[in-house]
């Protein structure tokens, strides 16, 4: 029988001791790998008090600084559940590279996550849960990850990489239905977590919350809801210049997670103060 | 022209601006994004500005500093038009934008085209980069958004073309740069200026046409080709 795995994450970086499920280490493999300097022989990942002795053996940081970054991700409960959105541009500074980048993933059938920051550690990310998920599916007992005990792994997940000067760089956002009542809540890459009724990530903090603060309700129907997040999405690309006019929104309900196609929204652009401002001042915007 | 992707305090006019000249006159245009870092503090705002009738100022840099040489420009030009009783010649206007840049090179930071049409030159086009270099082009792009530009206009400019093909050539790489650029968009102004005046023109933010990977606003032409959603 071979061991399982129980102790430290490699989610939570580099010197960290127990073996991981992303790939073979020596305790799920029938061949053991040889002692060495700050190798342990009992097959478990090395755990390293002063990184830099490390140095030789291929360990490394990550993110430093993001490169390829998606903006905004907004969350509302309602009626039925909650609705998660964001546009799906992945930007390189400040081209936008990347258009059909999907930044809302499915977790599992009451659990969905969106992510702003940097997408290839989302991308890691989404790398943990699928693992998480594939322990529960081999338990096979019927029982999945809630949308809080994803939150909660994700915090911790977070706030650890962040203790260790290792951060990865994402606001999350994690959606879902818990025990049949609507679940919403967010983690930042140092850690900071919260729940609430709505939430805003990036500039939608600036942009959207107002707007949520105004027209939220928790018995909202599909239709308001839908109606408010397209007005904040909206928003959000008038006023924020890494966004592009392609969105995606993400519903929990009973019957499950969908991530919708994307669409665009129609923007204004016919007010009569924007054909000529600087009529009377001439040199002025 | 925008420092880097990092936030600025001041406000920057992140930007696309294209002069070409024509047949028989010259025609320009730009985007009307400013931004402050991030933020969009304006969405509709006007980078043509008129140093004469018939010469156009274009401007891209630190908002406040191409304001600023534009009001200086316009107001040295209006006194030389009564002093000559004629329009101000395009060179003149530009050397003298030229001259403002490069006095002040330290503390300048406009990138600026000047183009307009006189009776002596025809149209002209002259780029006047940040240092106050001044050169006389067939065709020149300048801003944050330039930098997608360049391959598109090489390839794709033509002497003498007609009035309707310059303008089209203008509006559709102002529209492949903000399709780019983050510090490019909203809607599009475009100025035609030839012996008859000036003519502006006025392209809504919905009615920029969508290129690669781009859905056009709802309820327009039929969806545009594009990549699949990129998933895990």
């Amino acid at each position: 029988m071979l061991p399982v795995p129980t102790s430290h994450s490699p989610a939570l970086g580099p010197g960290c001791a127990g073996p991981s499920l992303a790939y073979a280490s020596a305790s799920t493999r029938s061949d053991i790998a040889p002692p060495s300097a700050q190798q342990p022989c009992c097959g478990s990942e090395p755990f390293m008090v002063d990184p830099s002795a490390a140095a030789g053996l291929g360990l490394r940081r990550h993110t430093d600084t993001p490169y390829v970054t998606g903006t905004s991700v907004l969350g509302i409960t309602y009626k039925d559940g909650v609705m998660l959105a964001a546009d799906t541009l992945g930007s390189y500074g400040s081209t936008k590279r990347y258009k059909s980048f999907e930044r809302l993933a499915k977790v599992n059938d009451a659990t969905v996550l969106g992510a702003g920051g940097e997408l290839s550690d989302f991308q890691y990310i989404q790398t943990l849960l699928d693992e998480l998920a594939t322990e529960d599916y081999c338990a096979d007992d019927g029982m999945q990850l809630t949308p809080r005990e994803v939150y909660a792994y994700l915090s911790r997940v977070l706030y650890n990489r962040r203790n260790k000067f290792d951060p990865l760089w994402n606001s999350l956002v994690v959606g879902g239905l818990e025990g049949g009542v609507p679940f919403l809540g967010t983690v930042g890459m140092i850690g900071v977590h919260y729940t609430d009724k709505h939430i805003a990530t990036g500039f939608g903090q600036m942009l959207a919350r107002p707007l949520f603060r105004e027209r939220h309700r928790p018995d909202m129907s599909e239709e308001e809801a839908t109606e408010l997040l397209h007005d904040a999405l909206r928003v959000c690309y008038y006023r924020d210049k890494q966004t592009t006019n392609k969105f995606q929104i993400a519903k929990v309900t009973a019957e499950g997670v969908s991530v919708s196609e994307a669409f665009a929204l129609e923007t204004q652009w016919g007010y009569q103060a924007f054909v000529n401002p600087a009529a009377n001042a001439l040199g002025t915007w | 022209m925008e420092a880097s992707g990092h936030s600025d305090a001041a406000p920057h006019t992140g930007t696309t601006i294209v002069a070409v000249q024509y047949s028989d006159g010259v025609v320009i245009g730009a985007d009307s994004r400013v931004s402050t870092g991030r933020y969009v503090s304006n969405r509709a705002s006007d980078k043509l500005t008129p140093l004469s009738d018939f010469v156009w100022l274009l401007r891209s840099g630190s908002a406040a500093d191409t304001q600023l040489v534009g009001d200086y420009v316009r107001h040295y030009a209006e006194q030389h038009a009564m002093e000559l009783d004629r329009e101000p010649s395009v060179h003149t206007l530009a050397k003298l934008v030229a001259q403002i840049n490069y006095a002040n090179k330290a503390m300048l930071v406009g990138a600026l085209i000047v183009a307009g049409w006189d009776t002596a030159r025809g149209g002209q086009v002259y780029g006047v980069p940040v240092g106050g270099t001044l050169v006389r082009q067939r065709w020149t792009t300048d801003g944050s958004g330039s930098t997608y530009l360049w391959g598109y206009l090489d390839s794709e400019y033509r002497e003498g073309m007609s009035r309707a093909e310059a303008e089209e050539l203008v509006a559709t790489a102002l529209a492949l740069a903000a399709s780019r650029d983050g510090s490019s968009g909203g809607l599009l102004r475009l100025v035609t200026v030839s012996s008859g005046g000036a003519e502006r023109r006025l392209i809504p933010g919905d009615q920029v046409p969508p290129f690669w990977d781009e859905l056009p606003a709802p309820g327009k032409t039929p969806p545009v080709a594009g990549e699949a959603m990129v998933e895990a």
